[in-house]
């Protein structure tokens, strides 16, 4: 099976394409297939993942070539693929999550005219991640990275009657198209200097070949496409617009894979950051701060779907965070990595779920927070699935979130003690936002619109669910005896632990700790007091809240120093072009047309005048032959 | 032989002013066929001078070229006669109607 990895990636491509184009007899089917592709990529993915278990440790690592893609003298590039143990990993995170996100969409979707269509994108993407998780060069990684960008471009703007959602697909297009430009700048860079794009070679002699300058060059750019792409600041801002897309699309590429392509970029290009400390500060810089935004707008919104994005930002940022820190934290931010992948994407199912009981009598899902409240007995499979996934994503002891997010705090406080403390701080903050969005969800006292009578979702979509839901308690096993480090050291090196002046468990007992305090400064907070249906107005709330309502004023700030310039340079392009060079034709068809006036004056159309014209001509030229000859 | 000059020229300056101050399209085509025939004599008149064929030959050409002229151009008068209901050239100062 190892050599027909390359099949999962093929397997979703066919039956995307072929669900794009079959007519609307496969209307009828047209979900069943996406879901058996993806399916079908899973098993494989499972069964080379069990036989590269099987695999003596120095071996786990199949590369193969399928043909070569571009050959021009110097410049050759293969369309090769790799199946080592992170690729692995993120095999089964894309095709697993991907698969029960494909089923849960059978039911979400149902009522969708267009669902044939919405399964051949969700293929699609599939296809373009793994693409992107399998490359073994560079720019066959660009390839499943813009692949994955157009998807996630389609499926926001999938309800593309509404202006906002095809605003929002246009603005998370344009903001990667940024990214994208840092990516493709740092692998002309590559060929500039080494000569080659392929991941394994760039990595291997970086260190050896190109001076500490190129690699800082390389980490910064591929880190501006890690942020284009894992919507890091300062390329945040269309990650919560593009909750306008549908909910199991926010599930898995706006928080379960897609956006962690930015951290997987980081990690597969560790030679490169390795070699580069200033990148590498980068990087932790881009992930603090991040991580510390993101669950500032998490505390802020009522939409349930963008304070679960907020939260999505800062889980990656926790991420981006720990593969900053290097072989300390590598491993420690996939592994991160994998057990959000499952948690979040079973609180944005469960958030859809929500959505779709709450529906109004319109079939609108309701979005608004403010309308929910005693969902606990309205919905008792959706109440307990997201309970655990809360639990997992504010680390409560046990679940897997305990043990990612407590292993990247534990790597911080090695790095530094300032990290390491806002690390900890944005825990606490995790744990406050995420009891508000339970308590306003599903514990409070109803606030539930007229017309509006929430029930338990299908089997269909509380089934994958459960399964996820199973996930986020059980990930923790994978750091269990350090199987995560020991897997991911093939790739990424063997970890290094920094001493630390307090034992380990003091750290997750702290951590512990600050979670509690959040917890319990939501609930005091939102059970002491009634909560209204409406939002209070922006000048009733302090300052910090309008801040994070407004997205911490991320738009305003590309609005001043992007759009509105680019506008101006636009108006007086415009100009130039109008007066300048239309003025030029313009002015040079105007004189022709005005010497044409002048001549056509003689032109009278009198037989006599004409005649006149001939014998004056001819008399001229008589005289003249005179003269020339009489001379 | 001057006198035979003399009587050409005269006969083309009459054809040439009758061409330009007259306004009936026949009249103006018959002075016309003046300023050919004025040329003819002339073209004989130094024929006959040089004791050269040349000039003869040369007004036999004139001759035909100004009998194919004259079925073209009465064709065009009565076709814009026709149209018109005129012959005045003036009143012909468009190509179009």
């Amino acid at each position: 099976m190892l050599d027909l990895v390359w099949l999962v990636v093929v397997v979703p491509l066919v039956s995307g394409l072929g669900l794009l184009v079959w007519g609307k007899e496969g209307d009828r089917v047209g979900h069943l297939v996406g879901t058996v592709a993806s399916a079908a990529s899973f098993v494989i993915g499972l069964v080379a993942f069990v036989q590269l278990l099987g695999r003596p440790e120095d071996d786990r690592s199949v590369a193969d070539t399928l043909f070569t893609w571009i050959s021009a003298g110097p410049f050759h590039v293969d369309m090769a693929y790799r199946f080592d143990p992170l690729s692995a990993l993120f095999v089964l995170l894309i095709t697993g999550v991907g698969t029960l996100i494909h089923v849960y969409s059978i039911g979400y979707m149902a009522h969708d005219e267009r669902r044939r269509r919405f399964f051949a994108y969700l293929n699609l993407f599939v296809a373009a991640m793994l693409t992107l998780v399998l490359a073994d060069d560079y720019l066959v990684l660009f390839l499943g990275w813009e692949g994955v960008g157009l998807a996630s471009y389609l499926l926001i703007g999938f309800w593309q009657h509404k202006p906002s959602a095809a605003a929002a697909a246009k603005k998370a297009f344009v903001l990667n198209r940024v990214g994208d430009v840092g990516m493709a700048l740092a692998i002309m860079l590559m060929f500039a200097q080494l000569g080659t794009s392929s991941i394994q070679a760039v990595n291997a002699t970086v260190a050896g070949q190109a001076s500490e300058s190129v690699a800082t060059a390389l980490g910064l750019l591929l880190l501006l496409g890690a942020c284009g792409k894992s919507a890091q600041v300062p390329l945040q801002a269309w990650l919560l617009d593009a909750m306008e897309g549908p909910t199991p699309v926010s599930a898995l590429i706006h928080a379960a894979t897609m956006v962690t392509a930015g951290v997987y970029l980081v990690v597969r290009s560790n030679g490169i950051f390795d070699a580069a400390p200033v990148a590498q500060t980068a990087v932790v810089v881009v992930g603090l701060v991040t991580l510390l935004a993101g669950a500032w707008i998490g505390c802020t919104k009522d939409d349930i779907k963008k304070a679960l994005a907020g939260s999505t930002m800062s889980q990656i940022g926790y991420m981006m965070l720990a593969a900053g820190l290097g072989p300390a934290g590598y491993a420690f931010a996939i592994f991160h990595l994998v057990t959000h992948g499952f948690f979040k994407a079973n609180m944005f199912l469960g958030a859809g779920s929500v959505m779709h009981g709450m529906a109004g009598p319109d079939g609108e899902g309701d979005v608004d927070m403010r309308h929910y409240g005693a969902l606990r007995r309205a919905m008792p499979v959706t109440f307990a699935t997201f309970g655990l996934g809360y639990l997992a994503i504010i680390g409560f002891p046990g679940f897997s979130g305990f043990f990612s997010k407590d292993k990247i705090i534990e790597a911080a406080f090695g790095e530094s003690f300032w990290i390491g403390l806002a690390a900890l701080l944005g825990a606490g903050v995790t744990a406050f936002y995420m009891t508000r969005l339970m308590v306003m969800t599903f514990t409070s006292p109803r606030r539930w619109l007229d017309d509006v009578h929430p029930h338990e979702s299908p089997r269909v979509m509380t089934v994958p669910l459960v399964v996820l839901a199973a996930l986020s308690v059980l990930g923790g096993v994978l750091v269990l005896g350090g199987w995560i480090e020991h897997w991911l050291q093939p790739v990424v090196g063997p970890s290094v632990h920094h001493e630390l002046a307090v034992p380990a468990w003091v750290v997750s007992v702290v951590v512990t700790a600050v979670v509690a305090v959040g917890v319990a400064l939501a609930w005091v907070t939102y059970t002491r007091t009634p909560i209204a249906q409406t939002a209070p107005a922006d000048p009733d709330v302090s300052v910090l809240t309008r801040a994070g309502r407004n997205e911490l004023y991320g738009n305003a700030v590309n609005d001043t120093l992007v759009v509105r310039p680019t506008r101006h340079l636009t108006r007086v392009l415009v100009f130039l072009d109008a007066r300048l060079v239309d003025g030029l034709v313009r002015g040079l068809a105007d004189r022709l047309g005005d010497t044409s006036q002048f001549l056509r004056t003689p032109q009278t159309g009198y037989v006599r005048s004409y005649a006149l014209s001939i014998l004056v001509g001819s008399l001229v030229v008589v005289l003249a032959l005179l003269a020339v000859t009489l001379a | 032989m001057n006198e035979y000059l003399t009587l050409s020229m005269i006969l083309f300056t009459i054809g040439a002013v009758g061409v330009l101050v007259r306004r009936n399209a026949i009249v103006v085509f018959m002075c016309v066929e003046l300023m050919l025939n004025a040329t003819n004599l002339a073209l004989v008149t130094f024929s006959r001078q040089h004791g050269t064929l040349d000039g003869q030959i040369a007004a036999f050409f004139v001759m035909v070229v100004a009998a194919a002229e004259v079925v073209v151009g009465l064709a065009i008068i009565v076709s814009i006669y026709s149209t018109r209901r005129t012959t005045s050239v003036d009143d012909a100062s468009l190509l179009k109607l």
